[in-house]
């Protein structure tokens, strides 16, 4: 056995496989999320303990899954004497019938898993649960990270994600939530909480900077796991598809992302040669997948074009800003927000003129949102500096640099405000 | 992490005979396999080395080899680019690829390089500019004058 085989890789790499689909198909019949995963993390300390000496069995997801049936057995028989017990005593008490032993065996087969890894899915990032408790209860039953490794990459106590993840499924009891897949009237918003849940992931792996913990940036690998398990979970939801090619095209271009010296680099500076065609190629893909489904395009679909837009273009000139001008137009319908907006006016900028963008831009400066808001003065002040209005495009480079919080971005802007000044 | 998965040819694969029937659908629900954990990044078949060429270089001058090449067990007829957490991830997913019965063969894997790899090899010139960055920065705050 070398190097590579040592027994506790080993389990890692099998939970990491067959976790999620052990407890989506524990969850399924036991009827509750939080005890199917209790019953998963058994059968993995059994796996602890017996694998170093016995080995790792040949078909180690059917090892787990015999273990986690008998827990679950056991679990129930524990239960029914305790509910006799409650008899005796004369309380009431609202029970559902428990499955017998049969049933359990019947249901932990292989056929329907996929339907059971989609309901713990939609159980995962049900509404009822706060953001947090969403996050942190997906990254577990879903990514099979361990209540440590979900701390460190949020960079919040490892007691706090474990609170996180009892009232998760506390609330989930509490609230009698089912483990179903959502009827169709539903089914919008409960898979736009799904998405949420995974694109909060992805951003929260994106934003992480080097020297941060290493398990931060691989939030973003996460993501994009769990959306590309839902892709193929849910091949006719276009806003699946949608969320994938998001996620594929900005993470295809996290290599070119920092300069030298770690400073930030903007999109259309960076070296297109550090964008990673693989994850181009597989971003273009499924944003195909998406607009060959029906219907019109909604905001994650939307957002993919833009950054397909950009990925297709070898150069930061060729870029198409004329359709990226009009997906941010439809964007806006969908999204309606300040941001979208002031994308749309670089767009149109771009792509009609510094004018035509500046127009857009003064409608801009009333929302209470962008008040602090340090990209619209830096974008007032380029488009001004377009126009060869100098003076004003210095003094909202200046403004820009005050607002900024990010040392770096604030000596970019600075130096902007430099270029602005009247020659010698 | 990203690793290259390869399948070592064999004298049926450079022969060109076509896997079985049965092994085909092994393969395609293995394929569907991978996709649907997420892990599948791109995946190829390799037609056999009669088809192809190697180019030698030397002394500043190339030339043109024509397959089929002799050492069958270290060519490669198939390749997975997997994304997964770890070596041992990877291992788990190869010993679940289908195999013909009672064949030998041998599938290799590599880890592939990627953006961040890169940071150590950088570091000692980058740490020089950034030295001189810094050196510039310094100078430069103690010119400008307040505001």
């Amino acid at each position: 056995m070398g190097v590579a085989q040592d027994v506790p890789s080993t389990i890692d790499a099998v939970w990491r496989i067959e976790s999620a689909r052990l407890i989506a198909g524990l969850a399924r019949t036991v009827r509750d999320v939080g005890l199917a995963e209790e019953l998963a993390q058994d059968a993995l300390v059994a796996a602890l303990e017996q694998w170093p000496a016995a080995g790792v069995p040949d078909n180690p997801g059917a090892w787990l899954t015999a273990v986690a049936k008998r827990r679950a057995v056991d679990h129930f028989r524990r239960r029914e004497r305790y509910e006799r017990k409650v008899a005796e005593i004369g309380r009431d008490l609202v029970s559902r019938p428990d499955p017998t032993e049969a049933d359990l065996v019947a249901a932990l087969v292989d056929d329907g898993i996929e339907d059971d890894l989609l309901r713990l899915v939609f159980t995962a990032c049900h509404p009822v649960l706060p953001t947090e408790g969403r996050v942190a209860l997906t990254l577990r039953v879903l990514g099979g990270l361990t209540t440590g490794e979900i701390a460190r990459a949020f960079l919040v106590p490892e007691p706090t994600v474990a609170q996180r993840i009892v009232r998760a499924k506390r609330t989930l009891t509490s609230q009698q939530v089912g483990f179903e897949v959502p009827d169709r009237a539903e089914l919008p918003e409960r898979l736009a909480s799904v998405l949420e849940v995974i694109y909060l992931i992805f951003n929260e792996g994106y934003t992480a900077t080097a020297g941060d913990d290493w398990m931060r940036p691989t939030l973003c690998e996460e993501a994009l796991r769990l959306g590309r398990i839902l892709a193929e979970l849910t091949p006719a939801e276009p806003e699946v598809h949608g969320l994938v090619a998001l996620m594929e095209l900005q993470a295809s271009r996290i290599g070119a992302r920092t300069g030298p010296s770690g400073e930030p680099v903007r999109l259309l500076d960076q070296q297109r040669g550090r964008w990673d065609q693989l994850l181009i190629r597989r971003g273009l893909a499924a944003l195909e997948r998406a607009e060959r489904l029906a219907g019109p395009p909604g905001p994650y679909q939307l957002q993919a074009a833009i950054a397909g837009c950009h990925a297709r273009a070898r150069t930061a000139g060729e870029t198409d800003w004329i359709r990226i001008a009009a997906l941010y137009q439809v964007l806006a319908q969908q999204l309606p927000s300040p941001v979208v907006e002031l994308n749309r006016a670089v767009a149109v900028g771009m792509a009609f003129g510094p004018q035509a963008g500046l127009d857009l831009v003064e409608q801009l400066p009333g929302e209470p949102a962008l008040a602090a808001y340090h990209l619209l003065p830096s974008v007032r002040g380029d488009l001004l500096a377009r126009l060869r209005r100098f003076d004003e495009a210095r003094s909202e480079f200046e403004r820009a640099a005050g607002l900024t919080r990010n040392a770096r971005e604030r000596e970019l802007l600075l130096e902007r405000a430099r270029g602005c000044a009247p020659a010698g | 992490m990203r690793f290259m998965v390869m399948i070592k040819a064999n004298p049926e694969s450079e022969a060109g005979v076509l896997p079985s029937e049965e092994l085909l659908t092994a393969m395609q629900r293995y394929n569907e396999e991978l996709a649907r954990a997420g892990v599948l990044l791109a995946g190829e078949g390799l037609h056999p080395s009669s088809k192809g060429a190697r180019v030698r270089f030397s002394g500043g001058r190339t030339s043109v080899v024509d397959g089929p090449f002799t050492e069958t067990k270290e060519l490669v007829a198939g390749f997975w680019i997997m994304q997964v957490k770890s070596l041992a991830e990877a291992i788990e997913w190869v010993k679940r690829i289908p195999q013909s019965d009672g064949e030998e063969g041998e599938i290799e894997i590599r880890q592939v390089f990627e953006a961040d790899d890169f940071g150590d090899a950088l570091t000692p010139e980058l740490r020089e500019q950034d030295r001189r960055l810094r050196e510039q920065a310094a100078a430069q705050a103690g010119d400008q004058s307040a505001g």
